[in-house]
C-alpha cells in the first residue's frame, strides 16, 4: 500500500489543460491542409487516393485524405500541411480545402445543446479498419485526457448513448451490427464519423467488401485523419456539444 | 527448397508432386517444424498449395508448392497447428482438405454467408447455459463474436467468431506495389504499423535485391520497439485495470501514451505512419531529436518500472494473475501459438533471436514458463526491458550514412518470406511475383492468426470472469487476423 502511494506521488498530476495555448504537437504531425497555390496538378498526380481535385474547383478533400504527405512531398509549392490539430467539420463538403477559410463543425442547435452540452454518452461502433482509430478514442478516456471531466463518457450500451461514434470503412460484414446499434439509440441522437476511413473509406476506399456509413444514418461530424490524433476527436466532440469553439 | 527469410528464390523451384507435397510437409512438421504460411494461389484453373515451414532452431525456411485442382489431404487432423490455414483455403479457393475435422468459415467473405451464423462446439445438459457476446462489445474495441459454453461461472469451451473486419486487403496488394502498398501494409493492424510495414518493406526489398543502409535498419529498430513499448506497457496498465488494481491501470494508461508521443516525435504520427518505405526510412534523427527521445526514454522507462513493479509486490493482483488461463507448453506448440504469449508458456521462438534481421543481433530473450496470466504479463515487463535497453544502446551510437537505397523493379517469377517480430508476435509476408515483376500473391500472416485459439484453450476449465484479463494477457488483432 505504502508503495502504491509514493508511486503515486512519483507520478504527478498528469491531466493536461483543454483547450489550452500550450498545446505543442511534434513538428513533423500533419495537421490542417493549406493551399499555397490554385495550381495543384503536380499535387494531385502524387495523391493514391484521388484526394486532389484540379481544374475549375482545386482543392483538397480532407474526407479522402489520409495524412501521408505524398501531395506536400511532390509540389512544396502548392500544398502545405499545418501543425493545427482543429480539422472536424459538420458537412462532408466542408472537408475540401480550398483557398477560403476552413469551416470547422458547428455546435448542435440549442435544443440539442440543453440536452447533451453537460453530459454526452457515445457508444463506439468499431467498423472494420486498422483498430488505429479506437486506440486514439481509448486514450481520451486515460489520466492524461480525462474525457469525463467534459461530461463525455464512451458507454457499452447503445441504450444509454446519446449517439455513437463510428470508426472503420463499414465492412458489409459490420453493416447489419452498425445498422442495430444505430438503432437502438433513442432519438435525438448524434452520428460522429471519426478517421478516414468512416469518412470515405480511407486506405479501403472503393473495396467491394466495404459498405461506407448507410444513408440512412446521417452523420452530423466528421473527424478526418489516419487516425485523428486524440487532440482532432477531443477537439471535435467538444465543439459538437457546445464546450469549445 | 530450403531458402531463408529474406532472400529472394525462383517460385517454380518450389513446384513438387502433389503426393510428395503432402509425405514432405507431415515430415516437416513432424520434425519440429512450424508452418509459417499455408495457402493456395489460383494458376489457371488450378491453384497451387505454397507451404513455408520454419525450422526455429537454427532459423531455416522450407517453401514446398504443388498444383492441385480438387480435393486434397487435410493435414490438421495430425498436426492442429493448420487447422486455421485449411479452413481459409477452403473458404478461399472451395477445395476441400479432405478429412480436417471441421471447416467453420473463417471471413465469411463468400457469397450467401452471414458473420457468425455457422455451426459451433454446444454442451448440453440441463443447467448448462450459453453467453453470446458481440460483435459490438462493451468497451471500444474491434469487432468479433464469442459463444461461451458454460455451466455455472465455469466454461467448458470459448468458441470465437471474426471476420467482422475483413476488408480485402491482401488482394489490393497484388498487382503492386504501387503507392498504396505500404498504406496497406500500416494499416494491417494499426497497433502494428511498423510490425507490417518493416516486413511489408522486407519482403520488396528482398525481391529487389536491395540491401537497406545500416542508419536506416537502426531506425526502424528503434520505431519498432517503441511500438513494442507502447502496446506492452498499455496492456500491462489494462490487465491491471481488469483486476480492480486502479494504480498501474493509470499510469500505465498514460505512459503507453508517451511512447506513442516519442514515435509522433520521429515521424510525426502516433502510431508511425508514413515511417518506413522499401529501401529504407522517410525520416532521420538528428542530434537535438536522439537527445530529447533518451530524455524521454529514461524519465518514462523509470515511470513505467514504478508502475509495474507494483503488480508483482501486490499479493492481491498476484493472486489474480496466477495460474489463471493457463496454455501448456504442448498446447502452444502444437497450435503453433507465437510471440509472447508462446514465450509465456515457454516455447523458445522470438524471429530476432531465431531468423535474425536488420538491427538484431545477439538478441537473447525471455521466457517465463508456466502459461499462465501471470506468465503472459512478466514475459511483457521482460520484454519492455529489453526493449528500452535496446533503444538506449541504438540511439547512442546510430551509425552515420544513408537512409534509404534505391528499389528498383522486382524479380520475376520470384517469391520471398518476409519475418518480423511484432510486438504481438511473428508476422509473416509472403510475396510472389508473377512475370511482369509485379506481385502475383501477397500472403500476409498476423500473429493473431495463429494465438487467437489460444485464447480459447487458456479459457477451458475456467470462469467467465477471466474472460476480461485472459483477453487482455493476448490483447490479439482482429483486423490482423480478418484482413
Amino acid at each position: 500500500m505504502i508503495k502504491a502511494l509514493i508511486a503515486r506521488l512519483k507520478q504527478g498530476y498528469r491531466t493536461m489543460d483543454f483547450p489550452s495555448a500550450d498545446i505543442k504537437l511534434p513538428p513533423r504531425y500533419l495537421g490542417l491542409p493549406k493551399l499555397k497555390s490554385a495550381k495543384l496538378e503536380r499535387a494531385a498526380e502524387a495523391c493514391p487516393y484521388g484526394a486532389i481535385s484540379t481544374g475549375a474547383r482545386p482543392g483538397l478533400d480532407m474526407a479522402r485524405c489520409v495524412f501521408c504527405g505524398a501531395c506536400a512531398k511532390a509540389a512544396p509549392e502548392a500544398v502545405e500541411f499545418s501543425n493545427d490539430y482543429k480539422l472536424c467539420a459538420g458537412s462532408r463538403g466542408d472537408l475540401l480545402i480550398t483557398g477560403k477559410e476552413f469551416m470547422r463543425a458547428r455546435t448542435l442547435g440549442a435544443d440539442l445543446r440543453r440536452l447533451f452540452g453537460r453530459s454526452f454518452r457515445l457508444r463506439q461502433v468499431s467498423a472494420g479498419g486498422c483498430a488505429a482509430c479506437e486506440a486514439d478514442c481509448n486514450v481520451l478516456q486515460t489520466i492524461g485526457w480525462d474525457l469525463g471531466r467534459f461530461g463525455v463518457q464512451f458507454v457499452a450500451s447503445p441504450r444509454h448513448a446519446d449517439g455513437i461514434l463510428v470508426t472503420g470503412p463499414v465492412t458489409r460484414n459490420m453493416e447489419l451490427a452498425l445498422r442495430k446499434t444505430y438503432f437502438a439509440v433513442s432519438s435525438p441522437k448524434v452520428v460522429i464519423a471519426c478517421g478516414a476511413c468512416a469518412i470515405g473509406g480511407g486506405p479501403y476506399a472503393g473495396h467491394e467488401e466495404c459498405a461506407g456509413i448507410p444513408e440512412d444514418i446521417p452523420v452530423d461530424l466528421y473527424i478526418p485523419g489516419c487516425p485523428p490524433h486524440p487532440l482532432t476527436i477531443l477537439d471535435g466532440i467538444l465543439r459538437l456539444i457546445g464546450r469549445v469553439g | 527448397m530450403k531458402t531463408g527469410h529474406l532472400s529472394s528464390f525462383d517460385f517454380g523451384a518450389s513446384d513438387i508432386d502433389v503426393g510428395i507435397f503432402f509425405e514432405t510437409a507431415a515430415s516437416r512438421l513432424a520434425a519440429g517444424g512450424r508452418a509459417l504460411a499455408y495457402f493456395a494461389v489460383p494458376e489457371g484453373a488450378a491453384q497451387r498449395l505454397v507451404m513455408a515451414v520454419g525450422f526455429d532452431r537454427d532459423g531455416r525456411v522450407e517453401v514446398y508448392s504443388t498444383l492441385v485442382a480438387g480435393p486434397f489431404r487435410a493435414l490438421t487432423p495430425s498436426f492442429p497447428q493448420l487447422h486455421l490455414f485449411e479452413r481459409e483455403i477452403y473458404e478461399t479457393c472451395g477445395l476441400k482438405p479432405e478429412g480436417h475435422p471441421w471447416l467453420k468459415p473463417i471471413r465469411f467473405n463468400t457469397p450467401g454467408s452471414v458473420p457468425g451464423v455457422a455451426d459451433y462446439f454446444t454442451v448440453h445438459g440441463s443447467q448448462v447455459h450459453e453467453v453470446a457476446v458481440g460483435p459490438v462489445h462493451a468497451g471500444v474495441i474491434e469487432p468479433g463474436h464469442f459463444r461461451f459454453q458454460c455451466h455455472g461461472e465455469r466454461v467448458f469451451h470459448l468458441e470465437i467468431m471474426l471476420g467482422y473486419q475483413h476488408r480485402g486487403v491482401e488482394k489490393r496488394l497484388v498487382g503492386g506495389p504501387d503507392e498504396r502498398s505500404i498504406h496497406y501494409a500500416e494499416t494491417l493492424a494499426g497497433d502494428t504499423t511498423i510490425g507490417h510495414a518493416w516486413a511489408y518493406c522486407g519482403a520488396v526489398e528482398s525481391l529487389c535485391g536491395v540491401n537497406v543502409p545500416p542508419r536506416a535498419q537502426i531506425i526502424r529498430g528503434v520505431m519498432c520497439e517503441l511500438e513494442r513499448l507502447a502496446n506492452h506497457t498499455g496492456d500491462l496498465g489494462a490487465m491491471a485495470g481488469d483486476v480492480g488494481y486502479l494504480p498501474t491501470a493509470s499510469f500505465c494508461g498514460r505512459l503507453r501514451g508517451d511512447f506513442l508521443n516519442m514515435t509522433a516525435l520521429i515521424c510525426g504520427n502516433r502510431f508511425g505512419r508514413n515511417m518506413l518505405k522499401p529501401g529504407g526510412v522517410n525520416f532521420d534523427l538528428d542530434h537535438a531529436l536522439i537527445k530529447e527521445l533518451l530524455f524521454r526514454l529514461d524519465s518514462s522507462y523509470r515511470d513505467v518500472e514504478d508502475a509495474v513493479s507494483l503488480l508483482w509486490d501486490t499479493s492481491s493482483v498476484a493472486d489474480r494473475l496466477e495460474g489463471t488461463g493457463v496454455v501448456s507448453k504442448q498446447a502452444a506448440e502444437g497450435l503453433g501459438l507465437v510471440g509472447p504469449a508462446a514465450r509465456a508458456s515457454g516455447v523458445g521462438l522470438d524471429t530476432r533471436r531465431n531468423y535474425p534481421y536488420g538491427p538484431y543481433e545477439r538478441f537473447t530473450l525471455g521466457v517465463s514458463g508456466s502459461g499462465d496470466v501471470y506468465s503472459r504479463a512478466y514475459v511483457r515487463w521482460l520484454e519492455i526491458q529489453k526493449s528500452a535497453e535496446l533503444i538506449r544502446g541504438w540511439l547512442e551510437n546510430l551509425p552515420a550514412g544513408p537512409l534509404e537505397a534505391e528499389c528498383g523493379a522486382l524479380k520475376p517469377d520470384s517469391a520471398a518470406v518476409s519475418l518480423v517480430e511484432g510486438w504481438r508476435g511473428q508476422i509473416c509476408h509472403f510475396v510472389i511475383t508473377g512475370a511482369e515483376e509485379k506481385i502475383r500473391h501477397y500472403k500476409v500472416v498476423d500473429p493473431s492468426f495463429h494465438n487467437w485459439q489460444g485464447l480459447a484453450m487458456a479459457m477451458r476449465g475456467g470462469e467467465i470472469s477471466d474472460f476480461p484479463l485472459c483477453n487482455k494477457s493476448f490483447n490479439l488483432s482482429y483486423c490482423g487476423r480478418d484482413l
